[in-house]
């Protein structure tokens, strides 16, 4: 732990943090760009390969290779930074970062440093209030091109480190892989909503991506990944020192790794401890981080321009050819939709904030009536992601299957109590919609015999109810439905058998 | 056809088309005259007979049938081991690379395959590129052909050697800091370092890269040319080659002529720090030079008195990084690998091992001048020279068509002399460096024998970027004037091994 005092709290609740402390956010965001050869050199890039099966001289650094900069790689990140409302620099470098690891096939990672492609821009996020949706401006410092590093897998030892390992496998698959880092600057003022402005803002940042094409921004095979910078101060105070959370690789951990990060550092405070400067490594299955390495002492990477590459210098016209290509926007695109559908702006945020709109827009587009579609989505749905931890899009369940189930709703056949048991089928594997509803054999009973011998059964054990309604207490009819729909397992229609029930009594209500 | 291996390059390709010879019989004896005297020499690190009379026995078979093959075709070369070569062992005179076979061609070596030219082997250089006599080689230092007890110069010593002895007709270089020239000057043989960019650099062992520079070397500058003329031109592998076309070299130095030339003397590039006989030389080669039509002028470089101290940054800084890889992870030599040490033992073992002193000394010079702290005052002041120098070349250029100076301050060392002074050897690049750090071309050619020693005195050209054909013109002239002083090329006093 970074505290002398091993008795130290290790985390206070949320709220008592944010009664003391201001928290600044800075996010790093790494994406790895979807084009087609890596960023020096001709190799493939697709994700999946036998290890060490897309490499070349370049890319496995050989001596005597040299690399040429991908132009769609440019490209992607001039449209990027387009999108953010950067500026596009007119002349910019490589610069090469100097470290040994044996990831690294060079020893040196070209990136850019101190002459980014894009800089100064500025991406506007919403969260929701209590007060309705609060819009942030999250300012953007640089937008820069590097490549990836090779991915080390490291056999037998305890720890799955390096040291302690019996011994390492590399794979060069990855290394040359294009990565854009998108680097904001500080983010102050969002008080007890850091957690939430962090994770608007790198969905916002996926959901451009998406929007741009540039990157297929799968979290989970780590083409978009995020840390955390963050630090607090009292208020009115200076900046306090920051840690650094490495790992963050799902929408949810952004928040939950800034959450946590605030509990952390302010216990350590209150407990008259000293933050250091540090690495933080997050862990899902906590979602707590544990220390990694120290920052105290800066490495120095000894960055120097890439002698092997010529400068990058983009025209204003190809950066104005690029500036037409820019698609509809994700907010502009809300604007629209949120229109098109006919909806409130708190409406449509409870859309957003699930990671719904795609899939309510896909839901939509299979001929599901848009009320509809948000409720399942941000409804049941919804609630199955959160029990089970993943992001909704990670739900295999498609607009399709909504429409249905829907279509089955609108004959009479299935019930919204029915319907849920089909999602949870489709969840489970057990097929398509109409699997599931053979198989579970879902469907609404409507046969009028088969009801009447259950309201005839009901009635039997519940001698003193039949007497009650005929007297004219109509509310107790409430408990021979309730038992009809308990031995009907739920699929008869309520109306229905209360509607029988009356019937068979003789009365009228 | 009588003595083959005493023959120029352009002989030697015009009797393989006119088949009065074979490939097989000129690479033969090429390959018998390094097995009767490499041994005394060792301008040889490796030498590939089987693929070279394999390669020899096509061009015959297709001359043979008619195919109308490149200028050079048949002709023998000698390969500084610093360029990859597909399954051949590319070492770099390192340890560290020991073993090593690149899975493919590098741009130049490729080059000359298409031009049908034989790769006899690659030769010896200082370890990476990094001196000035060869003596830095893991393999052994080359032996001067002219006085086996000299240095070749270097890093090229071994491309200078195989020239000079006769071993091969034609041969790679490549030049940081004046690795072709210098070892050209001392063998009495011609190198040339062309404009930064016009030959690729793909497949070139990086030492420095914004200052490395590949090119062709031989025994009179026709052949020189007819070389450069096969390996220079744009690669798209090489974002920093020049695309555009590349100087007709061949012709100029068929042209031969000075008349109505401005040649400049850079007044910081003679005089003091300069051996008596090497001076002598050079002042007489410029008064033939005017003799044959040019007008000599004065110029003033003031900055190249820091080209040194700059290049000695610039240099270093680069290779930290470049020669960063040789880690003992994916190729060449590995050294602790016993399931004891760990990673970064490893690689430290591996390096500790793999290079030389030379290297080690450049690599913490380097890591020093871009550590944080210290890359402005070192790494950014030297950049600053750079541009300075770049200036000093231009206003020269102004008012000079090309520019002189003698190649190297002195004519070749006694082996073992200068191997403990790294500053002592440092000065002996004091006239070619300035090229490099500008990216300008640059030629140096035999011009007669020290008075002192009797060893070979070399003259340098140096030429704006992109106007290669410039050092032609003033080469061919001037060895041609020699040549009919002497009766002879220079190169034909040189000792029988
Ligand atoms: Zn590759």
């Amino acid at each position: 732990m970074s505290t002398t005092k091993s008795s130290a709290v290790d985390v206070i609740p949320f709220d008592q943090a944010l009664a003391d402390f201001e928290p600044v956010l800075g996010l790093e965001v790494h994406v790895e760009l979807g084009t087609q050869t890596k960023m020096f050199c001709a190799c493939p890039t697709a994700f999946g390969a036998e290890p060490n099966a897309q490499v070349c001289p370049v890319c496995l650094g050989l001596p005597g290779s040299m690399p040429v900069v991908n132009r769609t790689a440019v490209e992607s990140t001039i449209r990027i930074g387009l999108a953010l409302n950067c500026a596009i620099a007119s002349w910019c470098r490589f610069a090469r970062k100097n470290y040994f690891y044996p990831d690294m096939p060079k020893d040196y990672q070209v990136s850019q440093y101190d002459e980014p492609l894009c800089s100064n821009g500025y991406l506007d996020v919403t969260v929701q209030t209590q007060d309705g949706p609060q819009v942030f401006r999250v300012e953007i410092e640089r937008v820069h091109m590097e490549e990836d590093t090779g991915k080390l897998t490291h056999e037998g030892g305890a720890t799955g480190r390096i040291h302690g390992a019996d011994y390492s496998l590399v794979d060069y698959n990855r290394a040359g892989i294009p990565l854009i880092e998108i680097v904001t600057k500080p983010i102050v003022g969002t008080g007890a909503l850091a957690p939430l402005v962090a994770r608007a803002y790198v969905t916002e940042l996926r959901d451009l991506m998406r929007a741009l094409g540039v990157s297929d921004v799968r979290m989970e095979e780590g083409s978009l990944r995020c840390d955390v910078n963050c630090s607090l101060n009292r208020p009115g105070d200076p900046w306090g020192t920051r840690s650094e959370t490495k790992n963050v690789n799902s929408l949810r951990s952004v928040e939950r790794a800034v959450r946590s990060e605030v509990e952390r550092q302010a216990a350590l405070l209150l407990a008259g401890g000293r933050i250091i400067q540090e690495t933080r490594h997050f862990h899902e299955d906590t979602g707590r981080s544990t220390p990694g390495r120290s920052k105290e002492h800066a490495e120095d990477y000894r960055y120097f321009p890439e002698p092997d590459l010529v400068p990058v210098a983009p025209s204003d016209a190809w950066i104005d050819d690029l500036r037409t290509t820019l698609p509809e926007l994700p907010s502009a695109r809300r604007e629209r939709l949120q229109q098109e559908w006919g909806i409130s702006a708190f409406e449509l945020m409870s859309v957003v904030n699930a990671g719904a709109l795609e899939l309510v827009e896909a839901t939509i587009a299979a001929g599901v009536d848009q009320a509809a579609a948000r409720k399942w989505w941000t409804g049941e749905l919804l609630r199955t992601a959160n029990d089970r931890q993943v992001e909704l899009s990670d739900l295999p369940v498609t607009g399709e299957q909504i429409a249905r189930i829907e279509a089955l709703i609108a004959a009479g056949s299935l019930n919204d109590k029915l319907a849920r048991q089909v999602f949870e089928g489709i969840i489970a594997g057990e097929g398509d919609v109409d699997d599931v509803v053979a198989a579970r054999g879902l469907v609404i009973v409507s046969d009028d015999s088969a009801l009447i011998a259950a309201i005839d059964a009901a009635l039997a054990e519940q001698p003193d109810v039949a007497e009650k309604i005929t007297g004219g207490k109509f509310q107790a009819a409430g408990a021979i439905v309730g038992a009809v729909m308990k031995a009907t397992k739920g699929q008869a229609d309520a109306a229905k058998v209360r509607a029988l029930l009356l019937e068979r009594l003789g009365v009228a209500e | 056809m009588s003595d083959l291996i005493r023959q120029s390059a352009a002989v030697l390709a015009e009797a393989i088309r006119r088949r009065e010879v074979s490939a097989v019989e000129v690479t033969t004896a090429h390959l018998d005259r390094i097995g009767a005297v490499d041994d005394q020499v060792h301008a040889f690190l490796h030498v590939d007979a089987e693929a070279a009379l394999a390669a020899a026995a096509g061009v015959d078979a297709r001359i043979a049938a008619g195919e109308v093959l490149g200028p050079l075709a048949g002709v023998p070369l000698a390969l500084k081991d610093v360029l990859t070569m597909h399954g051949v062992p590319t070492t770099c005179g390192s340890r560290i690379l020991q073993g090593w076979r690149p899975p493919y061609d590098a741009s130049v070596v490729e080059r000359l395959r298409a031009a049908d030219i034989i790769i006899l082997g690659k030769t010896n250089m200082d370890e990476f590129a990094m001196g000035s006599s060869t003596e830095h080689s893991a393999y052994g230092p080359t032996r001067n052909p002219w006085d086996l007890d000299r240095i070749p110069g270097g890093s090229g010593g071994g491309s200078a050697a195989a020239l000079a002895a006769f071993e091969a007709p034609l041969a790679i270089g490549t030049d940081t800091g004046g690795s072709i020239r210098q070892p050209a000057a001392v063998t009495g043989t011609v190198g040339v370092k062309p404009t930064y960019g016009a030959v690729p650099r793909y497949g070139l062992v990086a030492l420095a890269s914004s200052l490395d520079q590949a090119g062709p070397c031989a025994r009179n500058v026709m052949d020189t040319a007819l070389l450069h003329a096969v390996i220079a031109g744009h690669d798209p592998r090489d974002s920093t080659s020049l695309d555009v076309p590349v100087p007709d070299v061949v012709a100029a130095a068929q042209r031969a002529d000075v008349r109505g030339m401005r040649i400049g003397l850079v007044r910081q590039l003679t005089g003091e720090g300069y051996q008596a006989g090497v001076s002598q030389r050079f002042e007489e080669a410029v008064r033939i030079l005017e003799h044959l039509g040019a007008t000599i002028v004065e110029v003033d470089c003031p900055s190249f008195d820091y080209a040194l101290g700059a290049y000695y940054l610039i240099l270093p800084s680069e290779a930290s990084s470049n020669l960063a890889r040789f880690d003992g992870m994916r190729y060449g030599l590995r050294l602790g690998d016993d399931g004891e040490h760990s990673v970064e033992q490893v690689m430290s073992l591996t390096r500790e091992a793999g290079f030389g002193a030379e290297v080690k000394r450049r690599i913490m010079l380097g890591t020093y001048a871009l550590s944080s702290g210290y890359y402005d005052a070192y790494y950014g002041s030297a950049q600053k020279v750079r541009t300075l120098i770049q200036r000093d070349f231009a206003a020269a250029f102004a008012s000079a068509d090309v520019l002189v100076s003698p190649t190297a301050p002195t004519t070749a060392f006694r082996i073992g002399e200068k191997v403990d002074d790294p500053l002592a050897m440092y000065l002996n690049d004091i006239a070619t460096i300035p090229v490099n750090l500008a990216g300008n071309a640059a030629m140096s050619l035999p011009v007669g024998l020290a008075a002192e020693d009797g060893l070979p005195v070399g003259l340098q050209v140096m030429a704006p970027a992109m106007a290669d054909e410039r050092l032609y013109l003033v080469g061919a002239a001037l060895e041609a004037a020699l040549r009919d002083q002497w009766g002879h090329l220079l190169i034909e006093e040189a000792p029988a091994l």
